[in-house]
C-alpha cells in the first residue's frame, strides 16, 4: 500500500476514516475515555494516530504545515515512494509558518502537498477580511510552489487533481498547492452560532445548490450505481453506528488517574509520586468531592 | 549560487542512499583535526568550540538519521563555526543552510523528527529562538504527552545563550528559566569542553527534545579533556550536577559561563579562609536537586548564581527546591545572585555593571558565612 503521511488540522476526519480509524475510536477521543488512545490528554476532535500514519492533531493555527514540510524532507532523504499531505483553511494561510513552509518547501524540493479548504470562513472573519491577494492559489505561485485552484465541492474533480499532485510530488520531488474553493454551511463549532454574523439564506444556498455529497451521488445514481433506497438505507444504518459508538463510548470509564502523571518522565521523578500521592489521599478522604466514575 | 548549484547536483542524482551508506560505514572520526595536536600522556586541551565540532561529527558519522539545520550553518562552517566541515564532509542533505526563519526552521524540523529523523537545529543565539518558541514548546515539548506516547520527538535545538560581549539588549537574553520551565523538555547547560561533548552527545541521543545553551564567550576557551571524553562513544548522563570543587563551608550553584566566575571566586575566598564548594549544575531541567540538597545539607549555607534576569529565575527555583528539601539545614538565608533587572545595555561599563562579577559572588558568599572581614586562621 503507498504511503502518507499527513499533518492534518481538525476538519479532516474524512481521511482518517477513509484511513480505517473507527467510528468507536473517534467517540472514545471525544469523549476521552480510557479506550482513547490519546489517554484523555487532548481537546475533541484532535485525533492522531500512529498506526494511520496521521499526526496527532494539534490546536496551534498552521503549525502543521512546517512540520509537513519535515517530514517530507525526511521522505526525500530516506528516498522514500511517499509524500506527505497537509490541509489548512484560508485563516490558516495568514501564520508566518505557512509562508515558512512554502518557502522552505519550494527552496529544499520535497514531496508535500499542501490542501488549502478555502470555505470562505474562518471563524466569523469572511476572506475578505482575511487577506486581499487572489485567494491562495497566486500564493503557491508567488513561492515557486506548482499551485492549481479546484472546485472543492466536486469530488471528481479533487480526486483528479489530488491523484496527479502525488504523482507529481513524488516523481518529481516538489512540493503542490491546492486550493480547494469550498463553503462553511455549518457553524464554526458547537460554540458557534453563525446566523450572527452572515445571512441565513446565503447558507442555506450553498447547502442546497453546492453540497458535494449531494453533487457526487446524483452523479452516482445517474450511472445506475446507487439509488434513493440504497441511500436512505445508507443514511439510516451509519446513523445508527455513530449514535451507537457514542452511547458505548459515554458509558465507557475515564482513562484512570496514573494516566495523569505518565508520558512526561521516563521515571516519575520524586515531586510528581508525592503529587500522585497526595491526590490519592484526597479522594481517599474525600470522595462526594469527586465524580463516581473516576478510576483510580 | 555554487551552493545552489552543488546542491542541485548532490540531491538530484539520486545519492542520499550513497551519503546514508557512507556514513553507515562508520568514518573513522577525526577530533584530533580539530584538537589540538599533543600526543604526550599529558592531559589534552580541547577549546569548547572543538569540543561542540568533534561531538557533532561523532554523532552524525554514527548515525544517519542526525542531520543539522540553521543560518550560515553549511557554506559559511556556522556563525561561530561551530559546524565548521561538516558541510564538506556530510554534504548539504545533511547540513542544511535555511532562509531565514526561526519559526520556518524550527516547525520543519520538529516534522523531521515526528516523522523519526534526529535533527540539530541551530539557533544564531538563543534570543531568536523567541521566534520559534511556539514549535520548541506546542509542537516538541508537549507532544509526546499530547500524543499519550505515540509521537516522539528526537530533536535538538542548540545556540548561544545569554550574555555575549557589548551585543546589547536583544542578543543577550538568558532562557534558561524559560525553557527550564516547561514539562516535555530537557535543558542542558555546558560548562567546560567535556560537558560540551558530553551533554551534546548525550543531547542526540535522546529520544525527547533538547534545549541546548552554550555560551558565545566559552568556545574559545580551552579546558583540559582526559582520554575517555575524546573517545567517540563519550557521553554525559542528562539530569547530574558535576562538583567541579569540593567545599565546607558554602555552596555556590552556577551553569555556563558563570561555573568559571564562581570557581575564581571560590580561590579568593579560600585565601580567606572561607571553603566553598562549586556546584556545576550542567541540567537545568531536570534539576539535580538531590546533589545541591546534599551539598547545602553539608555546608548550610547557599549562593545561587546566573547571569540571567532575577525574577523567576534558576536561582529562584534551587531556592524553593533547598526550602522544601533542607530547611532545618540552612544556617543563613540563601543568596540569590543574577544579572540586573534591565534589559542589557551596550556600554562596557553598564554591561559591566549588568552581569554578576566575581566580586559579586565573593561578596555574597561572605554575607551567607556572616562575615565581612577576612579570618585570620582557618577552622
Amino acid at each position: 500500500m503507498e504511503m502518507f503521511y499527513g499533518a492534518m488540522q481538525y476538519r479532516e476526519p474524512g481521511v482518517l476514516l477513509w484511513r480505517g480509524f473507527t467510528l468507536q475510536e473517534f467517540a472514545n477521543q471525544c469523549f476521552g475515555n480510557k479506550f482513547d488512545n490519546g489517554k484523555g490528554r487532548q481537546m475533541p476532535i484532535h485525533y492522531g494516530s500512529t498506526k494511520h500514519n496521521y499526526f496527532t492533531v494539534a490546536s496551534t493555527v498552521g503549525t502543521q504545515i512546517p512540520h509537513a514540510v519535515g517530514a517530507a524532507y525526511a521522505l526525500k532523504m530516506e528516498e522514500r515512494d511517499a509524500c506527505t499531505v497537509t490541509y489548512f483553511g484560508d485563516g490558516g494561510t495568514s501564520t508566518g509558518d505557512f509562508h515558512a513552509a512554502l518557502n522552505f518547501a519550494a527552496v529544499m524540493e520535497v514531496p508535500v502537498i499542501f490542501i488549502c479548504r478555502n470555505n470562505g470562513w474562518a471563524i466569523s472573519t469572511p476572506s475578505a477580511d482575511q487577506f486581499r491577494s487572489d485567494g491562495i492559489v497566486v500564493r503557491g505561485q508567488a513561492y515557486g510552489v506548482h499551485s492549481i485552484r479546484v472546485d472543492g465541492n466536486d469530488a471528481l474533480a479533487m480526486y483528479n487533481a489530488v491523484n496527479e499532485a502525488r504523482t507529481m510530488a513524488i516523481g518529481e520531488q516538489k512540493p503542490i498547492l491546492i486550493e480547494a474553493l469550498t463553503y462553511r454551511a455549518g457553524h464554526h463549532s458547537t460554540s458557534d452560532d453563525s446566523t450572527k454574523y452572515r445571512p441565513g439564506d446565503e447558507i442555506e444556498w450553498w447547502r442546497m445548490a453546492q453540497d458535494p455529497v449531494t453533487r457526487f451521488r446524483k452523479w452516482i445514481e445517474m450511472k445506475g450505481w446507487w439509488s434513493a433506497e440504497a441511500e436512505s438505507e445508507f443514511r439510516s444504518s451509519v446513523r445508527k453506528q455513530v449514535l451507537n459508538a457514542i452511547q458505548v463510548a459515554e458509558k465507557v470509564e475515564k482513562p484512570p488517574i496514573k494516566e495523569l502523571f505518565t508520558d512526561v518522565y521516563d521515571f516519575p521523578p520524586p515531586n510528581l509520586c508525592e503529587q500522585e500521592a497526595s491526590l490519592r489521599e484526597a479522594i481517599r478522604r474525600h470522595p462526594q468531592d469527586y465524580p463516581p466514575d473516576f478510576l483510580m | 549560487m555554487w551552493g545552489i548549484i552543488r546542491q542541485r547536483i548532490v540531491s538530484r542524482g539520486g545519492n542520499p542512499a550513497a551519503i546514508l551508506n557512507r556514513s553507515l560505514e562508520r568514518i573513522p572520526v577525526l577530533p584530533a583535526v580539530y584538537a589540538s595536536r599533543s600526543y604526550s600522556s599529558a592531559a589534552k586541551e580541547m577549546t569548547v568550540r572543538d569540543a561542540l565540532n568533534s561531538a557533532l561529527d561523532e554523532e552524525m558519522s554514527a548515525d544517519p538519521k542526525v542531520f543539522i539545520m540553521g543560518e550560515e550553518v553549511g557554506e559559511y562552517q556556522g556563525a561561530y563555526k561551530i559546524s565548521k566541515g561538516l558541510l564538506d564532509k556530510y554534504g548539504p542533505d545533511r547540513v542544511r543552510d535555511t532562509p531565514i526563519t526561526e519559526a520556518g526552521f524550527a516547525g520543519i524540523g520538529v516534522g523531521a523528527a515526528y516523522y523519526g529523523l534526529k535533527p540539530v537545529v541551530e539557533f544564531m543565539t538563543f534570543n531568536f529562538s523567541m521566534q520559534a518558541i511556539d514549535h520548541i514548546i506546542n509542537s516538541a515539548a508537549k507532544s509526546n504527552y499530547m500524543s499519550a506516547g505515540q509521537i516522539s520527538v528526537p530533536i535538538v535545538f542548540r545556540g548561544p545563550n545569554g550574555a555575549a560581549a557589548g551585543v546589547g539588549a536583544q542578543h543577550s537574553q538568558c532562557y534558561a528559566a524559560w525553557f527550564g520551565s516547561c514539562p516535555g523538555l530537557k535543558v542542558l547547560a555546558p560548562y567546560s569542553s567535556e560537558d560540551a561533548r558530553g551533554l551534546l552527545k548525550a543531547a542526540i541521543r535522546d529520544p525527547d527534545p533538547v534545549v541546548f545553551l552554550e555560551n558565545e564567550l566559552l568556545y574559545g576557551e580551552s579546558f583540559p579533556v582526559s582520554a575517555e571524553a575524546l573517545d567517540s562513544s563519550f557521553c554525559l548522563p542528562i539530569g547530574k550536577a558535576k562538583i567541579e570543587r569540593e567545599g565546607k563551608d558554602v555552596t555556590i550553584t552556577a551553569f555556563s559561563k558563570m561555573v568559571g566566575y564562581a570557581l575564581q571566586a571560590a580561590e579568593i575566598l579560600a585565601k580567606e579562609g572561607l571553603s566553598a564548594e562549586v556546584i556545576n549544575l550542567r541540567s537545568i531541567r531536570p534539576l539535580d536537586r538531590s546533589t545541591i540538597n546534599a551539598s547545602v545539607r553539608k555546608t548550610n549555607r547557599l549562593v545561587t548564581l546566573e547571569e540571567g534576569f532575577p525574577q523567576h529565575g534558576v536561582g529562584a527555583e534551587i531556592c524553593a527546591s533547598i526550602l522544601e528539601e533542607s530547611f532545618e539545614y540552612l544556617d543563613a538565608p540563601v543568596e540569590r545572585i543574577a544579572g540586573a533587572d534591565v534589559p542589557m545595555p551596550y556600554a562596557a561599563n553598564l554591561e559591566r555593571m549588568a552581569v554578576p562579577q566575581v566580586e559579586d559572588i565573593v561578596r555574597a558568599a561572605k554575607r551567607a558565612c556572616h562575615r565581612s572581614v577576612p579570618i585570620a586562621a582557618t577552622a
